[in-house]
C-alpha cells in the first residue's frame, strides 16, 4: 500500500518526521524547527548534515542524491526545512 | 639534550578507569579476564578476554561525539583527560602550539569496521553510518585529544602491531628530549574485543581458551585486553619552572628489527632492544630492578624473551625482577606497552613491583625471578618495559627513578 502525499506508512506527517531528525541533529526542541529554518539558522554543519541526510534515508528507506562536494548542484534543495521536506515527498513519491 | 619526565598519566582499562584504581588491582594481583560479553560471542572459540567494565559512555560524551568515537577513542579520551588533569598543565598560547601527541594503536576502529562489514554483509544493507570514516582511522584517538585539548603542535599515530604504544611514546621522548616540543602526550589505546576482532585472532592460534599464565609451564597463549594509557611527558626544566610533580624521568629506549620471521620472536633482536635502552640511557645492567616484560603467556614469546635478558643482563639476569601485567589486563596490543610503562612508574614511584599471576609451574626455560602471584615492596632505580611484535618490530623504554 502506497502512503498518501505527506504521510508515511506509520501516519505520522513527514514534515513532523522530518523536523523530528533535524532537532535531534541540533539538538534543539522539535517546537524550535519551523519550515523556514535554514541548517545554518539551526547550526547544524557539514557533518550534522551528512548525519541528518543518513538518519532521513534511514526513516523514510529512500536514498538522497546529496554530494556534500557540490551540494549546490546536488537534485536536493537544502536551502531550508520546507525544501528539504519537499524534496523527501517526492523521493517517497517515486519510490 | 633535554632530560625527559612524565608529568601525568591517565587510563581505561579492564583493571580500573583510572591510574590510581588500576595500581591498586596491579598491587592485590587481580585479574581482570573474564568471559567475553558483546554480540556472536556464541560463536567465539576463544570466549575469555580483559574486557573494560561499566563504562558510561554515555555519561561522558555526547550524543555528538558517540556518533564520532570508536570505543578506542572513547578509551584513549578518558586516559588523556586524568593524564592531563595530573600534570596541572595549562595548554595554551605558545605551549599549545608546541605540544603535540603521538599515540600507538594496531587495529585503530577494529569495531567500527566489525559493524560496518556486518551492516553491508550480514545485514544486507546498503547504506552505512556516514561518520564510518572518521571513526574508524586510526589517528582518530590523537586528533580528537589533539582536538579536545587544544594542542596545535605535531601529532600523529603509529602502528606497529604489539609495540605501537612503545614505539609512539619512544617517538615523543626524543621529541621533547631533542627540545622540538616542551611537552608531548604520548600513550596507545586499542579496542579489538568484538566478533570479528576476536575471530581474526582466533584464526592464528596463539589464543588462550582459559587463561593468560605467562613464564608458566602450563601458558597456553595469550588473552586479549582491551583499554588506553595515555602520559605527559616534559621537559625536565619545564616541568622544574611551574613546580610540577615528577613521575619519573624516561632515560632511554631502543627500537629494532629481526628482519626474520612475521609471527615469531627472535632472542638477538629483543636483546638488541634491551642492550639499546641501557646504552642510550647510559644505564649500567646492574642498576635495572624491574623489567616488565612483553610476557604474553605464548609457548615461543616467554622462552625467547626470557634467554634474550641472560644474553643481555648476564649473571644479573636472575637478580632482577621481571613480571608480566598481561597477566592482569591481558595483552592490549596496540595500547600494551602503554598500559605496561603504568606498572613501570608503579614499581619506581610506590616501590610495589606488580605480580605475574597465574603462575603455578616452573618453566626452566623462563628461570627468572617473575613475580610469582603476588606483588612485592622493592626500592628500584631503574625499569625497563619491553614490547616485541608481530612483524619483528621491537621497542625498549628505560624509566628511572629521578
Amino acid at each position: 500500500m502506497s502512503a498518501t502525499a505527506g504521510t508515511s506508512e506509520d501516519g505520522m506527517q513527514i514534515k513532523d518526521q522530518v523536523i523530528a531528525i533535524i532537532a535531534e541533529q541540533a539538538v534543539l526542541d522539535p517546537a524550535e524547527v519551523t519550515l523556514d529554518s535554514t541548517l545554518e539558522d539551526l547550526g547544524i554543519d557539514s557533518l550534522g548534515l551528512v548525519e541528518s541526510i543518513f538518519a532521513i534515508e534511514e526513516a523514510f528507506d529512500i536514498t538522497i542524491p546529496f554530494n556534500a562536494n557540490e551540494p549546490d548542484k546536488s537534485d536536493f534543495d537544502i536551502s531550508d526545512v520546507a525544501a528539504i521536506v519537499a524534496g523527501i515527498e517526492k523521493l517517497i513519491a517515486a519510490r | 639534550m633535554k632530560r625527559v619526565v612524565i608529568t601525568g598519566m591517565g587510563t581505561i582499562n579492564a583493571l580500573g578507569h583510572t591510574v590510581p584504581d588500576t595500581f591498586a588491582a596491579l598491587a592485590e594481583g587481580r585479574c581482570g579476564i573474564g568471559p567475553l560479553m558483546f554480540r556472536d560471542a556464541d560463536r567465539l572459540a576463544i570466549k575469555i578476554g580483559a574486557q573494560v567494565q561499566n563504562f558510561d559512555a554515555a555519561g561522558r560524551f555526547t550524543r555528538q561525539q558517540l556518533s564520532l568515537y570508536d570505543p578506542f577513542t572513547q578509551f584513549a579520551l578518558g586516559a588523556a583527560q586524568e593524564a592531563i588533569d595530573q600534570s596541572g598543565l595549562d595548554l595554551q598560547g605558545h605551549l599549545a602550539e608546541r605540544a603535540g601527541v603521538i599515540l600507538g594503536t594496531a587495529g585503530g576502529g577494529v569495531s567500527t569496521w566489525d559493524d560496518s562489514y556486518r551492516t553491508v554483509y550480514e545485514d544486507g544493507k546498503n547504506r552505512v553510518h556516514p561518520f564510518v570514516v572518521p571513526r574508524l582511522m586510526n589517528n582518530a584517538a590523537a586528533s580528537h585529544i589533539s582536538m579536545q585539548f587544544g594542542i596545535k603542535g605535531p601529532s600523529f599515530t603509529v602502528s606497529t602491531a604489539c609495540a605501537s604504544s612503545n614505539h609512539a611514546m619512544a617517538q615523543a621522548f626524543q621529541m621533547v628530549r631533542a627540545g622540538l616540543a616542551p611537552v608531548m602526550i604520548s600513550g596507545g589505546s586499542e579496542s579489538m574485543l568484538c566478533f570479528g576482532g576476536v575471530k581474526a585472532w582466533e584464526g592464528l592460534r596463539v589464543m588462550s581458551p582459559d587463561g593468560c599464565r605467562p613464564f608458566s609451564a602450563t601458558r597456553n597463549g595469550m588473552v586479549q585486553g582491551e583499554g588506553a594509557a595515555i602520559f605527559v611527558f616534559e621537559d625536565l626544566d619545564h616541568a622544574k619552572a611551574r613546580g610540577a610533580d615528577i613521575l619519573c624521568e624516561i632515560r632511554g629506549f631502543a627500537m629494532t628489527s629481526d628482519a626474520a620471521d612475521v609471527v615469531m620472536p627472535s632472542q638477538d633482536g629483543a636483546a638488541r632492544a634491551m642492550a639499546g635502552a641501557l646504552a642510550d640511557g647510559g644505564i649500567n645492567p646492574e642498576d635495572v630492578g624491574y623489567i616488565n616484560a612483553h610476557g604474553t603467556g605464548t609457548a615461543a614469546n616467554d622462552k625467547t624473551e626470557c634467554a634474550a635478558i641472560h644474553d643481555v643482563f648476564g649473571d644479573q639476569a636472575t637478580k632482577l625482577m621481571v613480571s608480566s601485567t598481561k597477566s592482569m589486563h591481558g595483552h592490549v596490543i596496540g595500547g600494551t606497552g602503554a598500559i605496561e610503562l603504568l606498572a613501570c612508574v608503579m614499581a619506581l614511584r610506590d616501590g610495589v613491583i606488580a605480580p605475574t599471576i597465574g603462575y603455578d609451574r616452573p618453566d626452566p626455560e623462563c628461570a627468572l625471578d617473575v613475580v610469582p602471584n603476588q606483588a612485592r615492596r622493592a626500592d628500584i632505580d631503574v625499569a625497563l618495559s619491553n614490547a616485541f611484535a608481530f612483524g619483528g618490530l621491537n621497542a625498549v623504554l628505560a624509566l628511572a627513578r629521578l
